[in-house]
């Protein structure tokens, strides 16, 4: 073989090695949507349909029609967003004023903190379940969103403060001292120089905390009984065990859960890596 | 570069250097200057210790208590009672603590273990493609990625479904003769995929690897990216190829991202709760697939409650996770400047 042939060959092996992981990766992604627009004669088809050959979107109207768990579709999209919202923007003013301590201020606590936030991040949901169970039913706010928010807050903080302070290490600190020269007063310093040119680090950070407290799970499933008030992961676990065969629904309803995120996710990926593996790149 | 109001308070104060000669700042009014990093701190520091210390402590306490029906019923409840180490040795004797743990276990070691394997050869085939295709590909596994756990675990109980799932078709696919010799069966139609144990973890580690692999991936490939060209050239140069080339540059250099990826793969992998709740059917799942998250929820919330008992099980899988985490604390402390 000469080399010309051999490093063609090559080539066409990586591309092929590329295109099966890419198949492995997408198709139970493309599956879900297709099943949300089949009919469901052609759902149950023993035999494998690799495209819908009658789209339907009798499976998208009746997840908002008629709706899952007694709700249309509408009401769990509308809970899930004011929890993911909500817990983004509290939790974006506190992270940022953190952030801001640990990266611009040397202070006697500084490592303890930042140590204490790679120990938080660790502990498992499940051990935390119990208590904030028991404290969410004392304040009164079992069944309420109010609750999840809060405690949403709580789980993405520890990630929030970690990624952010990255973000206000890398703006110049030249400016703020400019500007603290200039006569400008702490909080102008703050709002009018910082502010800005950490403002994109701050949206990559608010869409890695609108993701997580949008996919939250176990909280969701453990504060809230009342359908009304479900979040989309919790509606989509009720109505599966209501359910569980109706998959054009089910596909439906998970297919609207996950665009949000899909599209946040191709928005922030780059900056989601680096945050996760921060500092270990450097070595 | 002095940091603005460089602050040291107590003991070591004395011996600092003296900055050097930045013009200072006039006085102002307001705060003094040593009390703002702690302002600023303040309002996350109390949602810290609200939401995720206090919880912890509570955890650890009602872990030696008896907190069941008597505690929760609307009449005259009962007082959380002191019961020692009982619900500790009720976990220890418990076949379901080791079924559990196992399952917890071996899990994590598994999936983990195909996760990175897989998610490193992907990230090293990324890096080999041309950018077209490497692009195409990454967008795809991004999708994978993207997907909520609630949705992937019930795509892949669909694909896994016993009558119309594409994983039993395509396995009937296969000639009988090979299905038989690797799976000791020819006909998988109505196969049910989600009753016992075994079958189970095998659609939740195919589920698991298929949503994690894409962050090993991309992680290896922005590793892959910071390692200078020069180092592969000359390793052609002295002819080194394939294999040794990974082994003796990329591997080391790489090595770090590794200790995190592996640590923090772990860590997810070994409290795996939604995914195992929605494809094996939540509380009605088989008791043999429980692993150490789920078994405490159930003990916790299912009748007749028994928190004491939940909390005994959440504080020895959280005692487990932390020992691992100590490991990927040191790393990031050794490789960042926490200090």
């Amino acid at each position: 073989m000469s080399p010309l042939v051999r490093r063609r060959l090559g080539r066409v092996a990586l591309n092929s090695a590329g295109v099966a992981v890419l198949l492995f990766a997408i198709f139970p992604v493309y599956w879900m949507v297709a099943t949300a627009f089949k009919p469901t004669d052609e759902i149950f088809s023993t035999e494998f349909q690799p495209i819908p050959l009658n789209p339907t979107l009798d499976h998208v109207e009746r997840v908002f029609t008629k709706g899952v768990a007694g709700h249309s579709i509408w009401t769990y999209l509308f809970n899930s967003a004011v929890v993911a919202l909500g817990a983004v923007l509290i939790g974006a003013v506190i992270a940022l004023l953190a952030a801001t301590a640990v990266a611009r201020f040397r202070f006697k606590l500084r490592t303890s903190f930042l140590i204490l936030l790679l120990i938080v991040q660790m502990v498992p949901a499940e051990a935390l379940l119990l208590p904030l169970f028991l404290m969410v039913r004392r304040l009164g706010l079992y069944d309420q969103l109010l609750g999840l928010i809060v405690i949403n807050v709580g789980l993405t903080l520890p990630f929030s403060v970690w990624m952010l302070r990255t973000f206000v290490a890398a703006v110049p600190k030249d400016l703020e001292e400019a500007a603290w020269i200039d006569g400008a007063g702490r909080w102008a310093t703050f709002w009018k120089v910082l502010f800005p040119l950490v403002a994109p680090g701050l949206v990559a950070t608010s869409i890695f905390s609108f993701i997580t407290a949008w996919n939250e799970f176990v909280f969701a499933l453990t504060l809230l009984d009342d359908p009304a008030k479900f979040t989309m992961p919790r509606a989509l676990q009720f109505f599966i065990g209501l359910r569980s065969t109706d998959w054009g629904a089910i596909m439906a309803a998970s297919t609207l859960m996950t665009i949000p995120v899909l599209v946040f996710f191709l928005l922030v990926q780059r900056r989601m890596v680096s945050g996760l593996v921060a500092g270990a790149v450097k070595g | 570069m002095a940091p603005t109001p460089t602050i040291a308070r107590g003991g070591g104060s004395s011996s600092a250097p003296p900055r050097g000669a930045r013009p200072r700042p006039p006085r102002r009014r307001g705060l003094p200057a040593w009390v703002i990093p702690y302002a600023f701190l303040l309002p996350g520091v109390l949602v810290i210790a609200a939401l995720l210390l206090y919880p912890i402590a509570q955890m650890v306490q009602m872990s030696f208590q008896e907190v069941g029906l008597r505690q929760f019923r609307a009449r005259n409840p009962l007082p959380a009672e002191f019961v020692g180490t009982e619900n500790y040795r009720q976990v220890f004797e418990s076949e379901l603590f080791w079924s559990s743990l196992r399952n917890t276990m071996l899990f994590a070691l598994v999936a983990v273990a195909l996760t990175l394997v897989f998610g490193t050869l992907v990230g090293l085939l990324l890096q080999r493609l041309g950018p077209k295709m490497s692009t195409t590909v990454v967008v795809g596994i991004m999708a994978a990625w993207a997907v909520p756990p609630a949705s992937q675990a019930v795509i892949w109980k669909w694909l896994f479904d016993a009558d119309a799932g594409v994983v039993n078709w395509a396995l009937n696919l296969l000639p009988d003769w090979l299905s038989r010799l690797v799976f000791g069966r020819a006909e998988w139609s109505g196969e049910p995929w989600l009753n016992d144990p075994l079958p189970i973890y095998t659609v939740l580690t195919v589920a698991v690897v298929w949503a994690s692999f894409p962050f090993i991936a991309v992680s290896v490939l922005a590793g892959l990216k910071s390692i200078p060209s020069e180092l592969y050239e000359a390793a052609r140069v002295d002819g080194s190829t394939g294999f040794r080339t990974f082994r003796a540059i990329t591997f080391p250099l790489l090595r770090p991202v590794f200790s995190v990826l592996i640590v923090l793969s772990i860590i997810w992998d070994f409290k795996v709760f939604t995914q195992l709740f929605l494809l094996a059917g939540g509380t009605n799942m088989p008791r043999e697939a429980y692993n150490l998250s789920l078994w405490s929820y159930v003990e916790a919330f299912s009748s007749p409650p028994d928190m004491g008992l939940g909390a005994a099980i959440a504080v020895v899988l959280t005692v487990i996770l932390l020992l691992i985490t100590f490991v990927y604390v040191r790393q990031i402390v050794k490789s960042e400047d926490v200090r």
